[in-house]
């Protein structure tokens, strides 16, 4: 890669092409106008069997602007940033501006709100790594998977991928920012038989740091263990049980709960915590902080996608719902401030206190006693508008504190309402690879649907 | 050239000579297959919300991807820029996969004329801006006459004009062009406190007259807004599902889900090329009920899964998956069936130019039979039918699957009684399709919304099927 290359030239002008994009968008009539643009660049290899499957070379990236004019709102994109392109872009969007509706609600992040100077959050860790280099890490965790026991008989490959990129946005308040992030990830998916049964399972790491991702070996034999564990699963009875996510499918408990304060579904009334505000939605123990500026965190921003500066929050303290999430736009419809939230949340930390604080997977395991450990959750069926929950699952039947079995092919289902407020304890077993930091959660009860 | 040659090379300075002279550069190193794969797309969207157009968006998107096949290995690169320099830094970096050295010639270019199952129409320019507003501001106002407990309606309405080229070393010589339209009709209805939420649409490869386009006395589009609106009313008062095994009776249509979740993506040749597949190794075994014919079509006339040809070139086929319960063949694309021993079956697709092609399905289906539905319903003495469903997933390696009803109803002592609120069911793809007992006389496809994911690229397709029996699956309900 030579140096005119680098992302951090690319940033730079990109900005003075956002800028140029806000000037074109006021020469063509725009009362006000942002332009937001992201490129990622890098390299992803498979390789399956000990053998290079496959080598990708990804770049991505387009421009979208969204003018404003007397009111009304137009939106355009393009992957092409020609001088030509991008005002035949601009010109698209306020064409669309002619034919949309006066909205007062919409426009641009009040000015008072924007990270005009936002702070430098460590994300961009970018790691040189030739093709070779990273088809022998996804090989060595692959064979560390393919060693581990002779009932993994075969194998969906192992991957290692390594992005570097960055976000600019601008907008006609004057504000223009942007800053470069990396990722880079190892994953392993392994297949495990004996007998007629056949299962699949995997493992991964992710970082912001190259040197921050699991052990390759690690890895592969985390895949390895975890498939061999669901041979032989059976079915379950069909009754209500204690039941305990795993920390690694947890977050998907809160995915929902960040669907039901989402202030799009909000002000369409299409949620079911609708002016739950202030009120207890999980037990007095719960408490969730967001902290959106931890240092080289996957989902730390110093500004939303709107600009909009971000902030340490509670979302829920001792129970109690603090805040929805809020973006300019539905902030408006609902009479209140943006909270930052255009574009998703940004590094929430669950935690509980006293009893519900459950200590570690074998401690959770106990406070389970007998009961459903879900490690798989599969389907959508979720309905935010009033709560029915309704999943496929597989896990293990945990008796008195220890896995008995492995269990597949059932439902777990319940309302969202009654599975918050069932929540009875919060493991110390964090999972930091996403966006939500939480152990595992153990409920009261849900109802299983097996034999 | 023809016109989608000038559309998507115009102005680029590359020209039929530079394509093959560009797959011929990629032959000095040992590479036993490359192909060129240009795409342009515009595509618009318009939302309403509130009685107002609030949303309206215009994209556009055109690039090249690059791929080299080299025994197993696969090269792939690609660029949003359409021009010598990139073209050749994609090949070059593509190629890179193979160890240098030649290994073959590439063919002369074939251009091959093929079928047309939809037209090449630009979907963007069928209506004039102002009646496409209009269209929205229509279906609200049908969606709110049907009852005064709708509170609120979305509407939603996209078109894509989509180019492609496809140039390959086995002399593929392809272009396309695939129109795409859709429009949804989102409604919430309230009634003392409860709210409930109902949708419907559908859309074809075709332009916008689709959906004025009268069909059992009415136009599509005041369809959807009826149907968004009696679905949204029937879960208003929906009662919780039960919880167990029971018989499931599925309408025809839509739920055809069931068949891509369950057998589908499990024949998809890549899965049974590496043996990962709990269809794997069984082609001339009992798969299914014998009462099961299933089959994967990508010629269906303007369907949203067909294809005048896949993204490799290879011409949209009908394929017989299953034949009277027993598995014929897998869906395949050039590299696993080549590896396969196999040749491709035009099911070959990829989301962009900057993603790889893979075995994927188009239009999926079951024959009908020859059972009443009505007589299928009375079969029951207490079950469910679901006639609409919200998606499903499935893992292909257990067979394990799952589906969301978004409609259902119990079914007690031959007679279709109560709505049940939406619930998840699960199965393991061959004993659920060993249990169908009755197959319907009613075959229909879906409306035209499916959207199917696989390692994150998406892509449309159709399901449909007739009515049918499972004797047997696992209800998610709380009850």
């Amino acid at each position: 890669m030579t140096e005119s290359d680098s992302i951090i030239n690319q940033l730079e002008q990109v900005k003075i092409r956002v800028a140029q994009a806000l000037d074109v968008a006021k020469s063509l009539g725009a009362d006000d106008a942002e332009v937001s643009m992201s490129r990622q660049q890098g390299l992803s290899v498979d390789t399956r069997l000990g053998e290079v499957e496959t080598v990708e070379f990804t770049n991505d990236g387009a421009l979208g602007i969204t003018v404003y004019k007397n009111g009304c709102k137009g939106s355009a994109s393009t992957a092409d940033l020609s001088e030509k392109a991008l005002s035949q872009t601009i010109q698209a969007a306020v064409n669309i501006a002619k034919y949309t509706s006066v909205d007062e609600c919409s426009g641009l992040a009040d000015k008072e709100l924007l990270a005009m100077n936002p702070i430098d959050l460590d994300l961009f860790h970018p790691k040189k790594l030739s093709t070779e280099q990273a088809i022998e890490m996804a090989k060595q965790c692959e064979d560390s998977a393919m060693s581990f026991d002779k009932r993994i008989t075969n194998s969906d490959g192992a991957t290692l991928a390594t992005f570097e990129g960055f976000k600019v946005y601008g907008n006609s308040n004057g504000q223009l920012v942007g800053y470069p992030s990396s990722r880079h990830s190892l994953s392993c998916v392994m297949i495990a038989s004996e007998g007629d049964d056949m299962q699949r399972d995997y493992a991964y790491t992710v970082s912001r740091e190259f040197d921050g991702l699991d052990d390759a070996e690690f890895i592969g034999q985390q895949a390895s263990k975890e498939v061999l564990s669901r041979l032989n699963a059976q079915k379950i009875q069909t009754k209500k049980v204690p039941v305990m996510f795993r920390a690694d499918i947890a977050n998907t408990v809160f995915g929902h709960f960040i669907s039901a304060i989402s202030g799009g579904n909000l002000y369409r009334k299409s949620s079911f915590l609708l002016d739950a505000l202030g009120k207890k939605v999980f037990p007095e123990f719960l408490t969730i902080n967001e902290r959106p500026h931890i240092a080289k965190a996957l989902a730390s921003s110093a500004f939303d996608s709107e600009g909009v500066i971000t902030q340490d929050r509670t979302i829920v303290a001792n129970g109690d719902l603090e805040t929805y999430l809020l973006t300019s736009y539905s902030a408006r419809k609902l009479g209140l401030t943006t909270t930052g939230h255009a574009g998703g949340i940004h590094n929430w930390l669950v935690s509980a206190s006293g009893d519900a604080d459950g200590g570690d997977f074998d401690a959770m395991l106990t406070k389970l006693g007998t009961g459903f450990l879900v490690t798989e959750l599969m389907g959508q069926g979720v309905n935010v508008v009033n709560g029915d929950y309704s999943r496929g699952a597989a896990g293990f039947w945990v008796e008195n504190g220890k896995i008995a079995f492995p269990v597949s092919e059932v439902t777990i289902s319940g309302n969202l309402k009654d599975i918050f407020k069932g929540l009875v304890a919060v493991g110390s077993d964090i999972d930091k690879r996403g966006s939500i930091f939480t152990g595992s959660l153990l409920i009261d009860s849900m109802q299983v649907s097996g034999n | 050239m023809n016109n989608v040659e000038r559309e998507l090379l115009a102005d680029s300075q590359i020209d039929e000579a530079l394509l093959s002279k560009t797959l011929d550069s990629m032959f000095l190193h040992k590479v036993d297959f490359a192909d060129l794969y240009f795409q342009a797309s515009r595509h618009e969207s318009w939302m309403l919300e509130d009685g107002i157009v609030k949303e309206g968006s215009y994209n556009i998107e055109r690039g090249v991807g690059v791929r080299a096949i080299s025994g197993e290995k696969t090269g792939f690169a690609y660029s949003d820029d359409i021009s010598p320099i990139a073209l050749q830094k994609a090949a070059d970096a593509a190629m890179g996969i193979a160890n240098a050295g030649v290994s073959g010639k590439i063919k002369v270019f074939n251009r091959q004329t093929v079928c047309k199952q939809y037209q090449a129409i630009d979907p963007l320019a069928s209506l004039s801006q102002e009646n496409k507003i209009n269209l929205l501001h229509e279906m609200e106002t049908h969606a709110r006459a049907q009852d005064k407990r709708v509170k609120q309606v979305i509407v939603s309405l996209s078109g894509v004009y989509e180019t492609i080229l496809v140039a390959a070393s086995d002399g593929t010589y392809s272009t396309d062009v695939r129109p795409l339209v859709r429009l949804n009709c989102s409604v919430l209805v309230e009634d003392n406190g409860e709210r409930e939420r109902g949708s419907s649409g559908g859309g074809a490869r075709t332009d916008y007259s689709y959906f004025f386009e009268v069909e059992n006395d009415q136009a599509r589009f005041l369809k959807y807004a009826e149907e968004a609106v009696r679905i949204a009313l029937v879960n208003l008062v929906a009662i919780d599902a039960p919880a167990g095994m029971f018989p499931v009776v599925l309408g025809s249509g839509w739920p055809g889900v069931l068949l891509h979740e369950a057998v589908g993506h499990g024949l998809e040749g890549d899965f049974n090329r590496k043996g990962s597949s709990a269809f794997s190794g069984k082609i001339g075994q009992q798969v299914t009920s014998q009462l099961c014919t299933i089959v994967d079509d990508g010629t269906l006339v303007n369907r949203r899964g067909s294809v005048n040809i896949d993204d490799e070139g290879t011409p949209g086929q009908y394929n017989i998956l299953i034949e009277n319960g027993i598995l014929k063949g897998y869906m395949q694309d050039k590299h696993n069936a080549s590896l396969m021993g196999l040749k491709s079956t035009g099911n070959g697709r990829r989301e962009s130019y900057a993603h790889l092609p893979m075995p994927r399905m188009t239009n999926t289906y079951m024959l009908a039979g020859e059972s009443d539905p009505k007589d299928i319903i009375k079969s029951v003495k207490k079950g469910i039918y679901a006639p609409n469903f919200a998606g499903g997933q499935v893992d292909i390696t257990s067979g394990k699957f799952v589906f969301t009803s978004s409609e259902a109803y119990l079914i007690e002592d031959g007679e279709i009684t109560s709505p049940i609120k939406g619930a998840t069911l699960i199965g393991s793809g061959p004993q659920a399709m060993k249990q169908v007992s009755m197959v319907g006389n009613d075959l229909s496809l879906d409306m035209g919304v499916g959207v199917c994911g696989k390692d994150g690229q998406s892509i449309p397709v159709g399901v449909g099927q007739p009515t049918l029996k499972i004797d047997e699956m696992t209800i998610g309900g709380t009850q």
